[in-house]
């Protein structure tokens, strides 16, 4: 068991209440990438933040955020470890980041079964199926903008690699969709 | 498995990530479309996130990307081919995302010096292997002119696909196994394509390992003079 002093606690919420720098409706506690905090002497502290992905380049974004916070507050010396392993997932979002990433006009992550992507047999000459696609899959990506649940993939890799670019089919708006990992 | 991180291991595979991240990077500007743009440089960004991983695991990661000469570098001569048209782009995707995705697979299912890393990327690689697939099937049953570019992409570089399951020294991994699952996996997409397994040599005695060896084909000299002549004009360049 890890035990946390008061302080160490009041870091976390400080380190976690700092926003994502891509997707700024979210923080990073509700984005699920600060794993702990750790005091390393009256002044020093340690913070452990994993990546969404391997090469995202929000990382040190969000290190700098995390040191300039924490010096605010009277650390001396902060230091923000990369860590890897539990490798992050998209379940790691809370509710919370799910509803505001909605709200953001992002449709969220559907919670994994399994790793990796939703496995999708689609037609040689199109890249999305609409309706098809939406019939053979019981919890299909919904438009964050009418709810629809017609929606079809135009490009498996969007602005970031986190997301994928969908079209709604009802109201005909593009939309960005954070894909499991 | 030890946990001590094999220094040549850790080269072979950040290599392999590092080369085939800078030859998706050069489509930028290039792509047939703005989402395969996208997708691409994307694809490379994660590749590039992996490589920055391997290589500290071996070094300086900047001093072995920027300041080793060819003979140095360890990745498969698969990942140094030229992207080509955008037909052989997708054959090396295909063939190597496959392989990536179950050497990382593998590798995470270890506790070995590697497993942390791989258990991360072998979900990004699921991805890449996805958006190959799914452009083979495209191209493969698409028009005569798609079929045929793609076909002549899967043949052409299937001569550089032996290699990929030489073992690596420091790296315990079931090579016979992935191979096994490599050519039942590839067979099955390029059969969905409408496509043949290529015929011919997957290796020659000329070839075998020879990248894991640091013996690379003619384009990589050039790829590599334009890939470090930035850092080595000006030493320590930021921006």
């Amino acid at each position: 068991m890890v035990t946390t002093t008061a302080l160490e606690a009041e870091l976390l919420e400080l380190a976690g209440a700092v926003p994502d720098p891509e997707l700024p409706v979210l923080t990073l506690r509700e984005l699920g990438v600060v794993r702990g905090v750790r005091l390393r002497g009256a002044d020093a502290v340690e913070v452990d933040l994993t990546p969404t992905y391997t090469g995202c380049p929000a990382v040190e974004a969000m290190s700098l955020d995390i040191e300039r916070v924490l010096r605010e507050h009277g650390m001396r010396e902060v230091t923000v470890r990369r860590v890897l392993a539990p490798a992050w997932s998209t379940d790691d979002i809370t509710d919370e980041g799910r509803r505001k990433l909605r709200e953001f006009g992002i449709a969220p992550p559907r919670t994994t079964r399994d790793t990796g992507p939703v496995a999708l047999r689609l037609g040689p000459t199109h890249v999305g199926t609409g309706m098809a696609e939406q019939t053979a899959d019981p919890d299909p990506v919904r438009c964050p903008h009418c709810g629809s649940a017609e929606t079809e993939l135009l490009s498996r890799f969007s602005s970031t690699a986190c997301k994928a670019l969908r079209r709604c089919l009802l109201c005909s708006e593009p939309f960005d969709h954070f894909k499991e990992l | 498995m030890t946990a001590t991180v094999s220094a040549s291991a850790a080269l072979a595979l950040g290599d392999d990530a590092l080369v085939l991240s800078h030859r998706l990077g050069e489509w930028a500007g290039h792509a047939p479309v703005l989402e395969e743009e996208v997708a691409l440089a994307n694809i490379a960004l994660d590749l590039l996130g992996q490589a920055r991983v391997l290589l500290s695991m071996a070094g300086d990661e900047d001093e072995l990307a920027y300041l080793r000469e060819e003979r140095a570098f360890r990745n498969l001569q698969l990942v140094e081919q030229p992207g080509g048209d955008f037909a052989h782009t997708i054959a090396r995707q295909l063939y190597f995302s496959t392989y990536q995705h179950l050497l990382y697979a593998d590798l995470a299912a270890g506790d070995g010096p590697f497993a942390p890393l791989a258990a991360k990327a072998v979900k990004e690689v699921a991805y890449h292997r996805d958006h190959a697939e799914q452009w083979t099937l495209r191209l493969g049953d698409g028009t005569d002119v798609s079929h045929e570019r793609m076909r002549l992409a899967c043949a052409e570089l299937w001569r550089f696909t032996g290699e990929m399951f030489q073992p690596v020294e420091g790296l315990d991994a079931d090579w016979a196994g992935m191979e096994q699952a490599w050519l039942e996996s590839i067979g099955a997409v390029l059969g969905r394509a409408t496509l043949s397994v290529p015929e011919g040599p997957r290796t020659g005695a000329w070839s075998a390992g020879a990248g894991r060896q640091g013996l690379h084909t003619e384009s990589f000299g050039r790829m590599l003079a334009e890939m470090q002549h930035l850092h080595r004009s000006h030493p320590g360049a930021s921006w």
